[in-house]
């Protein structure tokens, strides 16, 4: 069975008062105000989060928010795959309406983040390390900060081309009303911030985000009734790679990046040619190179020369995190995923604003962990 | 105190260990303990941004033995961990020293139930 998609928003991301019931609840009440749906309406309602026991000490979200958005009896389920829980809720919303157990299917993504300090906040995401990794002090950034060396070093690419990605994500952040960061930097400023994991700085990484976003999902043939512009999923795939990192065979080959894109390409007999734009999930700059390799835009090695040329600006060849990807809208865990497809249905029925680029298919990328789990997503405009 | 890698049947090996080879799936019925070896930098951070109870700045890098001579079907095997110094490279040669604790156990999001995890371990010192 087809499936569409009729419907999406997103909180402001940044530094919020409001706590997490409140995001996922006002993200979820927009988005079906956005495609003029009831509550009553919505079969399946899956939510994307983390950690709101670490950050919050509260449980049990699912069933809270189908709760207070006053859609039961509907299946409720929350969706934990790290950083990737807002594709992994693409998939499961996907399933549930592919498979026919649902005709209408909510997802609503977000987390709480930013009232814990940066040490604490570092330490929660920490610990989806291997405890062999853990109680050596890594962090998500850490295992950055050894790959960017590896891959400048390796494929002789200047330092420069990684400040490029912050910069062009920070100028499509500045379109972008609801990103954490609406402002730009100069290549001076990314280059001469601190350094936070050498050979990385302060401008290569995404902030501490609180934040909340979702899209509804139906039968292609209901979105045909009932909506006015939709998209459809067209290929998705999701893969595992080692919970270890320094035991992928390749340091720089991010192996979920691959197999999931290719699962979704076949699934939508497509191919890295036939992409418009696409979401990547820069948590650090060097992942968006990682990235276009993966989906197979780039060969190993050489998508650095793509920031260098222009080709992912937003006026380039591949427009890339026109959104301003996590760089500069920010990064709550559970939502980040599901914001980056509201960003690819909002280019593809043309509701994208200042953003709009021409788009009839799109990508987006969410890699949980260092790459651990990722869903690639695949969609197409609706006719 | 030992830094053991697994080995399955078809001479596959990992650090650290698991049940089942991540490669092939088999049972890794034997190991090797890498303390005594030496090993060499393939790449290396330093991070000046750490969760609490962890050094500040943390020098870390991954580093690869050479298991050749074991006459498996890998040849090498990787490991991380800290570094001794700030003072490294890549392709620097390094050898596994122990040290008790690697971070404080009493803090952050594992210090109410530190028993879960082994806070001893080996870091890597420049030779």
């Amino acid at each position: 069975m087809g499936v569409a998609v009729i419907g999406a928003s997103m909180t402001k991301f940044g530094q919020r008062d409001a706590w997490l019931q409140e995001l996922l609840s006002q993200a979820g009440e927009e988005c079906l105000d956005d495609a003029g749906v009831t509550p009553k309406a919505v079969e399946h309602l899956y939510v994307s989060n983390m950690a709101s026991g670490e950050f919050e000490g509260q449980g049990g979200v699912m069933n809270a928010l189908a709760h207070d958005l006053g859609v039961l009896p509907a299946y409720s389920e929350r969706v934990d795959q790290t950083s990737s829980s807002g594709g992994a809720g693409i998939y499961e919303a996907w399933q549930s309406v592919a498979s026919g157990a649902s005709e209408m299917t909510l997802l609503v993504g977000g987390e709480k983040m930013t009232h814990k300090t940066t040490g604490q906040a570092t330490d929660i995401i920490a610990s989806i390390t291997h405890p062999a990794e853990y109680k050596h002090g890594v962090t998500l950034p850490s295992f950055a900060g050894m790959t960017a060396r590896h891959y400048l070093e390796r494929f002789d690419a200047p330092r420069e081309s990684l400040a490029r990605v912050a910069v062009k994500n920070h100028r499509n952040g500045v379109d972008n009303p609801n990103a954490q960061f609406q402002k730009e930097i100069t290549m001076e400023k990314a280059l001469e911030s601190p350094i936070i994991a050498d050979p990385l700085r302060l401008y290569d990484f995404c902030p501490i985000t609180d934040g909340s976003a979702a899209m509804l999902f139906t039968t292609e043939e209901r979105a045909k009734e009932i909506a006015d512009e939709f998209a459809v999923i067209s290929g998705i795939g999701g893969a595992t790679d080692t919970h270890v990192v320094h035991e992928r065979d390749d340091p720089t080959t991010m192996g979920g990046v691959v197999e999931s894109s290719q699962e979704a390409y076949e699934m939508a007999g497509l191919g890295p040619d036939d992409l418009d734009v696409v979401e990547l999930h820069d948590m650090f700059t060097i992942l968006e190179f990682l990235q276009l390799e993966g989906i197979g835009v780039a060969e190993q090695g050489t998508a650095w020369e793509l920031a260098m040329d222009g080709t992912t600006q937003k006026d380039g060849d591949l427009p890339t995190n026109t959104s301003g990807g996590l760089k500069s809208k920010g990064h709550p865990l559970g939502a980040s995923g599901v914001a980056q497809g509201v960003e690819i249905y909002e280019q593809l029925v043309g509701e994208a604003g200042p953003r709009q680029v021409e788009a009839d298919t799109a990508l987006a990328c969410n890699v949980g962990g260092f790459g651990n789990c990722v869903i690639t997503t695949i969609m197409e405009a609706g006719k | 105190m030992s830094l053991d890698a697994g080995i399955c049947p078809n001479g596959h090996v990992s650090y650290p260990t698991h049940p089942r080879c991540p490669d092939c799936g088999e049972s890794q019925e034997e190991s090797v303990d890498l303390s005594e070896e030496r090993a060499e930098v393939v790449t290396w951070t330093t991070s000046t941004a750490t969760p609490p109870g962890v050094r500040e700045p943390n020098t870390l890098a991954i580093v690869e033995f050479d298991i050749s001579h074991l006459d498996l079907e890998d040849t090498f095997v990787r490991a991380l961990g800290q570094v001794t110094t700030g003072d490294v490279a890549t392709g620097d040669v390094v050898e596994p020293v122990y040290v008790d604790e690697l971070r404080d156990p009493d803090v952050g999001l594992k210090s109410a139930n530190p028993e879960s995890t082994e806070w001893g371990g080996y870091r890597w010192d420049p030779v």
